[in-house]
């Protein structure tokens, strides 16, 4: 198992077998990412997707410090994914094929390793996963 | 507008593209002299200017080369909503009494490829940039997705509008993109952000353009066809507006900034949407050009769809969009690109817009610039 540390402290619930992202709350209206001094709270971790696009080109690095080189770029995508009675949040999606992806499916977060640094350290980000249909949503909280 | 009435009497182009070599603010100033030059007006009779750019840290700086006479210069930067900042506040300048005769100038000269930088320029974490999602270009494929998913807009017609951009700038022989592209040919071009293709988007380039304008009871004294400022209004975003680099949004959501310009300035000019012969909308993307349609009134959401396939928006149609190519065949260098659609608009109205003049004697026209992080200046002009 090689070496894991997410992005960024205090971004999702880290290490868990169902990570959540980490936002603010307060007077009702919900923060990600969260507002410095506000109370945090955790994010469901269902929702649906709103939107998508693809990336098929590395991005300018930096600030992308994902694989910089265009021959072995491994292209992604990137969605908006609607949290009911929360809010719209943006994260890559672990599926890039567009032909897989259909605005208002089930989408369901997860950790993944987006970049291996040269010591072999795998850093890991969140990206939601398409919930195969008829997948069991038992024992999902809705946060 | 209100009180004094302002006409623009001089416009000037420095064309957008690759200048290796050329500074950018010798590229302002060629810009600024060539509308003087149009005026017939000399830059020392210009008592107020505005010089927008993104990649000059001082615009200002330009009196170096068009000359030291002292008179105030603002810098402004804006997003790609610059152009249209500046002809607005120098629009402004007259009204409030500084100058009856100003300038809007406008410059960049940017790096290839898509515009990037630190995310904390915006107050945005670290990890957004280092995880790939801080690209301005996501937006617009994740716009334009949804939109065509809820009102049935096909790829083709986002092809359709990239190939009459393409052609429009064959016919403008200061367009950076001057070949001609078939619908087919940038539909099998390599995408870059679903739905997207390369030639779908413009590229960052250089260039600069510039406006005289004038007291509208002085502009006789520069042309003898002055196009009189009837509204230029910028907005910002309120809550819930969709735009660029979001890591989250709110559930409710609310109109872009650009429904929130395009109204104000249809209120403020006392024209409507119908009163429109030919316009200019940004089209950072073909999807962009398809939304504005409907975000600046000129059609209902879903109907550009038939828009498009009957050639409305081509010269020859009731609604000519982006006559000269839009950002699509001149590129966008941000300072700049306003104060190029406005030019075009001028030159189209007067009559002096060559082989892609439209015909019809047009009368009224319009301008719109969207980007991030959420602003959006619209222009109306008339005769």
């Amino acid at each position: 198992m090689p070496t894991q540390q997410p992005v960024a402290e205090n971004l999702f619930t880290w290490p868990s077998d169902e990570p959540r992202l980490i936002a603010s709350e307060r007077d009702g209206v919900i923060s990600f990412p969260p507002r410095p001094g506000d109370p945090t709270r955790l994010l469901s971790r269902r929702g649906t997707l709103w939107t998508f696009t693809t990336q098929q080109f590395p991005p300018p690095s930096p600030p992308y410090d994902g694989d910089p080189n265009p021959k072995t770029h491994v292209p992604y995508a990137v969605g908006y994914i609607e949290l009911p009675g929360e809010l719209l949040v943006e994260a890559r999606l672990t599926e890039a094929d567009p032909a897989k992806l259909r605005v208002g499916q089930e989408m369901e977060l997860t950790v993944v390793p987006y970049v291996t640094r040269p010591d072999g350290t795998e850093i890991l980000t969140f990206a939601f996963a398409p919930v195969a249909d008829g997948a069991s949503t038992s024992g999902e909280g809705a946060a | 507008m209100s009180g004094v009435d302002v006409a623009i009497v001089g416009v000037g182009l420095f064309p957008f593209g690759r200048y290796p070599g050329t500074q950018c603010l010798e590229m302002g100033a060629q810009a600024a002299r060539d509308a003087l030059a149009d005026a017939g007006a000399e830059w020392k009779d210009v008592q107020s200017a505005f010089v927008g750019s993104h990649e000059v840290s001082n615009p200002d700086s330009i009196v170096g080369l068009l000359g030291l006479t002292g008179i105030p210069v603002r810098a402004v930067f804006n997003g790609c909503a610059t152009g249209g900042t500046s002809l607005q506040m120098a629009a402004k300048a007259i009204q409030y009494g500084e100058a009856d005769l100003a300038m809007a100038i406008g410059m960049d000269k940017h790096p290839r490829g898509a515009f990037s930088g630190d995310p904390s320029i915006l107050g945005l974490p670290a990890w957004y940039g280092q995880t790939g999602m801080f690209l301005t270009t996501h937006f617009f494929g994740m716009k334009i997705n949804r939109y065509m998913q809820q009102h049935g807009i096909s790829r083709e017609t986002l092809a359709k509008v990239a190939s009459k951009n393409f052609a429009n700038g064959a016919r403008n022989p200061q367009a950076w993109r001057r070949t001609p592209m078939t619908p087919e040919a940038i539909l099998d071009s390599e995408i870059v952000n679903y739905p997207l293709t390369r030639y779908m988007y413009c590229g960052p380039d250089e260039g600069a353009a510039a406006l005289v304008l004038a007291r509208a009871d002085q502009a006789h004294r520069y042309t003898s066809t002055p196009v009189f400022v009837r509204a230029a209004e910028l907005r910002s975003r309120r809550p819930g507006a969709f735009e660029v680099q979001s890591p989250s949004l709110p559930l409710e959501s609310a109109p872009s900034p650009s429904v929130d310009a395009s109204k104000a300035a249809y209120e403020v000019a006392g024209i409507g949407p119908d009163d429109v012969n030919v316009a200019q909308l940004q089209d950072t993307d073909a999807g962009s050009e398809v939304i504005h349609m409907a975000e600046n009134g000129f059609c209902a959401d879903g109907e550009q769809e038939k828009w498009i396939a009957e050639g409305a928006t081509e010269l020859t149609g009731r609604l000519p969009v982006n006559t000269d190519g839009g950002l699509i065949a001149n590129g966008e260098p941000i300072g700049a690109s306003g104060l190029r659609q406005i030019r075009e608009i001028v030159l189209q109205l007067q009559g002096r817009a060559g082989d892609r003049q439209i015909a019809g004697d047009p009368r009224v026209g319009y301008t719109h610039l969207y980007g991030a992080p959420g602003a959006s200046a619209v222009t109306i002009l008339s005769r």
